[in-house]
């Protein structure tokens, strides 16, 4: 696969890898956070952690939408559809734990018509094939998976598709970035220490580069915008190793086969038009975090399902014993939580960072790699 | 979520739309978010959306990059020896 394969190739990523050991000075730790999910699972697929040398740690962001979306807006999505109406969402959000054990899938087996979809345009022909029926596209994602939202709001109220509404959740990367960099477990407390940021790539490709100038300055932490494939992973970290031993704490782009310093412009447009920010919006293990989630704006209030529909306010919450919030906020690893692959594995997930495919406890489960770290942590018992 | 694959553009259809060819699967996709893809144009499609366009000039000097890193690493191999 072109712009695939290329950035795959294993004698390449031996002498990426030689680089790092090379590079790495032995009397620092390297502590890198990668923001999104989708460098989480390259680093565990490919085996990326087992090519860097000790120093360097890797440390899981809160990069998933499926995973940051508290609870309470899972219960809305389900009790729209217990109203009657057609809910369209996106695969990775069909099995993630709603309050009282259920989910969407489980809503879906006891009669609501839920659909899962690939495309906000599946949505829209559902709309259109159903116009008794009210359809609600319940939208999640991050800068990458807005402008898709966008477009499906302008062609509603352009056919004016009188039974097409949008539950919109979409959340924003730099927000989230700041916070984290703001919290107390980074900066008081020292549980969590950060030396630099992979910067997400294809939110990067739609907002561009130049939003995270400002992180880099304020903060003093190095930001390299990285490519999803292995070897991307890899030069990325070279680049940060390099920025640290340096002292530099620059925005560096390593993806530039896609991502520019501006980004995409006609759909930041189309974003703009379509959405505004919200004062604030509550994240899974970040809290409430100011203007960090999109709002429909009044001129497009019609497909706006929170206008449309009346919403029970839910308290539902996380099971108890789940370590999602702090593993979300890099403080825990998969591994610190009692639940994980005992009642938790990705066929039975009770929280949301075991069933998305980009959860950080999905990709410890997944490649297996969580078996190497007990054997490192208790060797003896790994023997026996 | 943010996952994308890259395709390459084999047809423009109606609406703004193409086929997207990604080792021969086809899929219509959308170009609602691109300007002036074209045929041919290898792009980054993520839930039915054309992303962006990928420019082979940058991902040519990216992997040229990885290359003079190794000429750079045999440079230092054969002077630790």
């Amino acid at each position: 696969m072109k712009y695939v394969d290329e950035f795959r190739d294993k004698d390449i990523a031996k002498k990426l890898a030689a680089e790092i050991a090379a590079e790495a000075d032995p009397r620092r730790q390297y502590n890198l956070m990668e923001f999104c999910g989708g460098h989480t699972h390259a680093i565990f697929r490919y085996g990326v952690q087992d090519l860097m040398p000790e120093n360097v740690h890797f440390v899981h962001g809160p990069g998933c939408p499926v995973c940051v979306l508290p609870i309470p807006r899972i219960d809305n999505a389900i009790e729209l559809a217990e109203q009657g109406a057609i809910v369209c969402t996106y695969g990775d959000m069909m099995r993630v734990p709603a309050s009282k054990k259920n989910s969407l899938i489980k809503a879906k087996a006891a009669g609501s018509d839920i659909r899962m979809v690939y495309s906000t345009q599946d949505a829209l022909r559902i709309a259109r094939e159903n116009p008794e029926r009210e359809v609600v596209f319940f939208a999640i994602g991050f800068e990458t998976t807005t402008p898709p939202t966008a477009v499906s709001l302008k062609v509603a109220a352009a056919e004016k598709l009188k039974n097409f509404s949008v539950f919109c959740n979409h959340v924003l990367t730099p927000a989230a970035i700041q916070h984290i960099l703001q919290s107390p477990e980074v900066r008081e407390l020292g549980q969590v220490h950060i030396d630099g940021f992979y910067g997400p790539s294809h939110v990067s490709s739609i907002i561009g580069s130049a939003p995270y100038d400002y992180f880099a300055d304020e903060f003093q932490k190095p930001v390299v915008i990285a490519g999803f494939e292995p070897l991307d992973v890899m030069q990325s970290t070279l680049m940060l190793i390099r920025q640290i031993n340096a002292g530099d704490f620059r925005v560096e782009n390593q993806y530039t086969r896609v991502v520019t310093p501006e980004g995409n412009e006609k759909a930041q447009n189309l974003v703009s038009e379509v959405f505004e920010l919200r004062r604030a919006f509550e994240w899974r293990g970040l809290g409430e975090v100011p203007y960090s989630a999109l709002k429909i704006k009044e001129a497009f209030a019609d497909y706006d399902a929170e206008r449309r529909f009346t919403l029970t306010e839910s308290t539902g919450k996380d099971v108890k014993g789940c370590e999602c919030p702090a593993i979300l906020r890099g403080v825990k690893k998969p591994t610190d939580c009692k639940l994980f692959g005992t009642v938790c594995t990705p066929d039975n997930p009770q929280g949301s960072c075991m069933v998305s495919s980009e959860g950080s406890c999905a990709a410890y489960w997944s490649y297996g790699r969580f078996r190497l770290d007990i054997a490192k942590e208790k060797p003896l018992e790994a023997a026996q | 979520m943010c996952l994308a694959l890259p395709a390459k553009i084999v047809e423009l259809t109606d609406g703004d739309n193409a086929i997207a060819s990604l080792e021969g699967v086809t899929k219509e996709i959308s170009l609602a978010l691109v300007a002036g893809a074209d045929v041919g144009d290898f792009v980054l499609v993520h839930v039915g959306y054309a992303l962006n366009t990928i420019s082979p000039e940058e991902a040519e000097k990216t992997l040229k990059l990885m290359a003079e890193m190794d000429a750079h690493l045999g440079n230092k191999t054969e002077a630790a020896v």
